[in-house]
């Protein structure tokens, strides 16, 4: 099994509401104006600005840019206490507990993916209290990024051994997925030849981010096509 | 007092700085207690609050912590590594230099190893690293060179002064029961000197090796990674030289400093200057040789995100500091060291200060531009330290100066017993020795 996602970009429109249902999912916490400016944003997902040519042919995109969940993944390799790693479904997990906050991995990541918890982290008023109770909310001082929703995994796993049954495709879904309202994020077991994911990752439109690095991103954009 | 009836000493200006402190030293703890103070309150501030009261962000999440680190570390090879070249070598030149070197290295890395911790998110949990630690990891291999350079320096410090603390103990200096203690029975006895010259030979070899290591694995922690502008194979002996460099040029401020506050002219003499101001500009030579291989390579590399972080050094938001290191580091010091006119003792200490603060601002350059540089397209801001790393920089600087007047103040900065047995031996080892270099006479002259 190695989970992985498709995220089509044909089909997106750049709306942003893939990042906005994983801050909520996640409990990632909403910093202050003046903390967002000096750059300590928390984003698991985010929205990259690409530009792509220049003026007057200058095309200005949003493209979702989740954890890369690399199957090489360069954060990993350089954790001195194993709070970064690769489960045995392909996840590149965190353990805050674990975590001694040397942010290694943050500068080691070529995506940039990773988020530090600068100060303990805050919600605005009311939002404290309607925090997801199935996520842990981070202590201060610790790394945080993209899980691919493990505790979803965690839950649709406990339901599927309850109902005596295999995971089914749709039991699993990130909140990005989930929440998007074009359909563009797929998500599904790459090795997997019954999931969509399977069929999307090997289409002639398939490309990563900075493949060349030989990091192996589990996370597959189609490009576009006008 | 009891050590004035004592009979004059030889080496009396040695003695004096341990004997009558005087209080101008006092005012100046004083000074450096209160800095002290306030960089633990502001360090105590960052513990209660979380890393959010330093300039770090996103995506430049090193900042100062980690570039005092690598300064400071580099700066402890001046000690323990020069001394231990200098004594393999047998540069007989050596004699008062060799101690206030090697006091360098050992506060000065009490303080840089120090600083990966200040860095650190949860320093609550250091313990991770012994008990869940990843050998696997640059930064595990770090934590052990730099403790073994710790103590094998501390080691390599502490053995030569046995026969110092036991001038001092024999003197009745006080507080007596500190000097009875650490100078472990030493008596001069012929055999306490072979164990003594064993001990410092068998250290003094182990410790090169160990120094050699603990830059290459420091530049690893960067160098390991696939960041533009870290992910080079020069970068270990890179850093080596960047730390000899700023090691060399911190010696000789601190000799000219001794030699004007201790009155040491008659030990620091214009030759020890001169000497070590010409490695000081071999290692300009050098280290200028390794920063163009660097640049030039990456330069002809071309390789789109190599050349972003190349242009923010070369003619980017980090010009200024790049082009004043050039300055500092190559410039200045060779102008000034080149020419004998100038390589004076005021020359000497303007380019060793010059390189130091070169130094600093390598560190910086190495560090921040690319971590300012992400491959993908992130709005990026810049890297403003704030008041508290500027304070616990401030600080670190601080507890160097007091660590190195504690330790004057009770111990002689210039090794007593190695001078003295200067006095006595070395010239005829060195005449000896040079009759060795002589080629044999000719066989006809002897045979028949």
């Amino acid at each position: 099994m190695k989970w992985g996602m498709v995220i089509d970009l044909q089909k997106c429109t750049g709306c942003g509401e893939c990042a906005a249902a994983c801050k909520l999912e996640n409990n990632v916490a909403i910093v202050e104006p003046r903390e967002s400016e000096m750059g300590r944003t928390m984003l698991w997902m985010d929205m990259l600005t690409i530009y792509e040519g220049e003026y007057p042919r200058l095309r200005v995109r949003q493209i979702p840019r989740p954890c890369m969940h690399c199957d090489h993944p360069p954060c990993t390799k350089v954790c001195p206490v194993r709070a970064t790693y690769m489960n045995e479904e392909g996840i590149v997990a965190q353990i805050y507990p674990q975590c001694i906050g040397c942010r290694y991995c943050m500068a080691a990541c070529p995506y940039t993916v990773k988020s530090f918890n600068w100060y303990k982290p805050s919600f605005p008023p009311g939002m404290d209290r309607a925090t997801n109770p199935d996520v842990s909310v981070r202590p201060v001082g610790v790394v945080e990024k993209c899980t691919f929703c493990i505790h979803r995994l965690q839950m649709a796993k406990e339901q599927a051994k309850f109902e005596a049954r295999d995971l089914r495709e749709g039991d699993f879904q990130p909140a990005c997925a989930d929440s998007c309202p074009t359909g563009a994020i797929v998500f599904g077991d790459l090795e997997n030849r019954d999931h969509q994911v399977n069929h999307l990752a090997h289409s002639p439109r398939a490309e990563k981010l900075l493949e060349d690095l030989g990091t192996e991103p589990k996370v597959i954009y189609l490009k576009e096509v006008d | 007092m009891e050590h004035a009836s004592a009979r004059p000493h030889p080496d009396a200006a040695l003695l004096n700085p341990i004997e009558n402190p005087g209080r101008t030293y006092y005012y100046i703890v004083v000074g450096l207690l209160v800095i002290i103070l306030y960089t633990g309150f502001v360090y105590f501030r960052q513990l209660w609050y979380g890393l959010g009261v330093t300039g770090m962000a996103q995506p430049v999440t090193w900042g100062f912590y980690i570039i005092n680190f690598v300064f400071f570390i580099g700066i402890s090879h001046a000690g323990t590594l020069i001394s231990a070249i200098l004594r393999l070598s047998k540069a007989e030149w050596r004699r008062p230099i060799t101690r206030m070197a090697e006091v360098i290295t050992a506060i000065v890395l009490a303080i840089g190893g120090l600083h990966p911790i200040i860095d650190l998110g949860r320093p609550d949990r250091i313990s991770h690293l012994f008990f869940n630690g990843r050998l696997q990891s640059p930064l595990l291999w770090d934590v052990a060179s730099i403790t073994a350079y710790f103590t094998a320096s501390t080691i390599y410090l502490y053995i030569p002064l046995i026969p110092d603390i036991a001038i001092l103990r024999d003197r009745g200096v006080k507080p007596r029961w500190l000097y009875e203690f650490l100078s472990w029975g030493w008596q001069g006895t012929e055999r306490q000197h072979k164990v003594l010259d064993r001990a410092m030979n068998i250290l003094m070899v182990m410790v090169i090796p160990i120094a050699v290591s603990v830059h290459t694995i420091i530049s690893y922690i960067f160098a390991m990674t696939v960041q533009p502008g870290w992910h080079s194979t020069i970068f270990g002996p890179y850093f080596v030289v960047g730390a000899i460099f700023s090691g060399i040029a911190a010696i000789l401020v601190l000799m000219i400093v001794f030699r004007k506050v201790f009155h040491l002219e008659g030990y620091l003499k214009h030759i020890h200057f001169n000497y070590l101001s010409i490695l000081l500009l071999i290692m300009s030579l050098i280290w200028f040789y390794f920063t163009f291989s660097e640049y030039l390579t990456g330069f002809y590399g071309h390789e789109p995100n190599e050349m972003r972080v190349f242009w923010y050094k070369f003619a980017g938001d980090f010009a200024p500091y790049f082009w004043a290191m050039i300055v500092c580091n190559f410039a200045l010091p060779v102008a000034i060291l080149c020419n004998s006119k100038t390589r004076t003792i005021p020359g000497i200490l303007i380019a060793s200060i010059s390189v130091i603060i070169g130094m600093w601002m390598e560190r910086l350059i190495i560090v921040v531009p690319s971590l300012a540089n992400p491959r993908l397209p992130y709005p990026t801001g810049i890297y403003i330290p704030s008041h508290t790393e500027w304070m616990l920089f401030l600080g670190g600087i601080s507890v160097f100066i007091l660590g190195y007047m504690i330790f004057a103040r009770f111990f002689p900065v210039i090794s007593i017993w190695e001078i003295e047995e200067g006095r006595h031996e070395s010239a005829k080892i060195v005449a000896e020795r040079i009759t060795s270099y002589m080629p044999d006479p000719e066989p006809s002259a002897t045979g028949e």
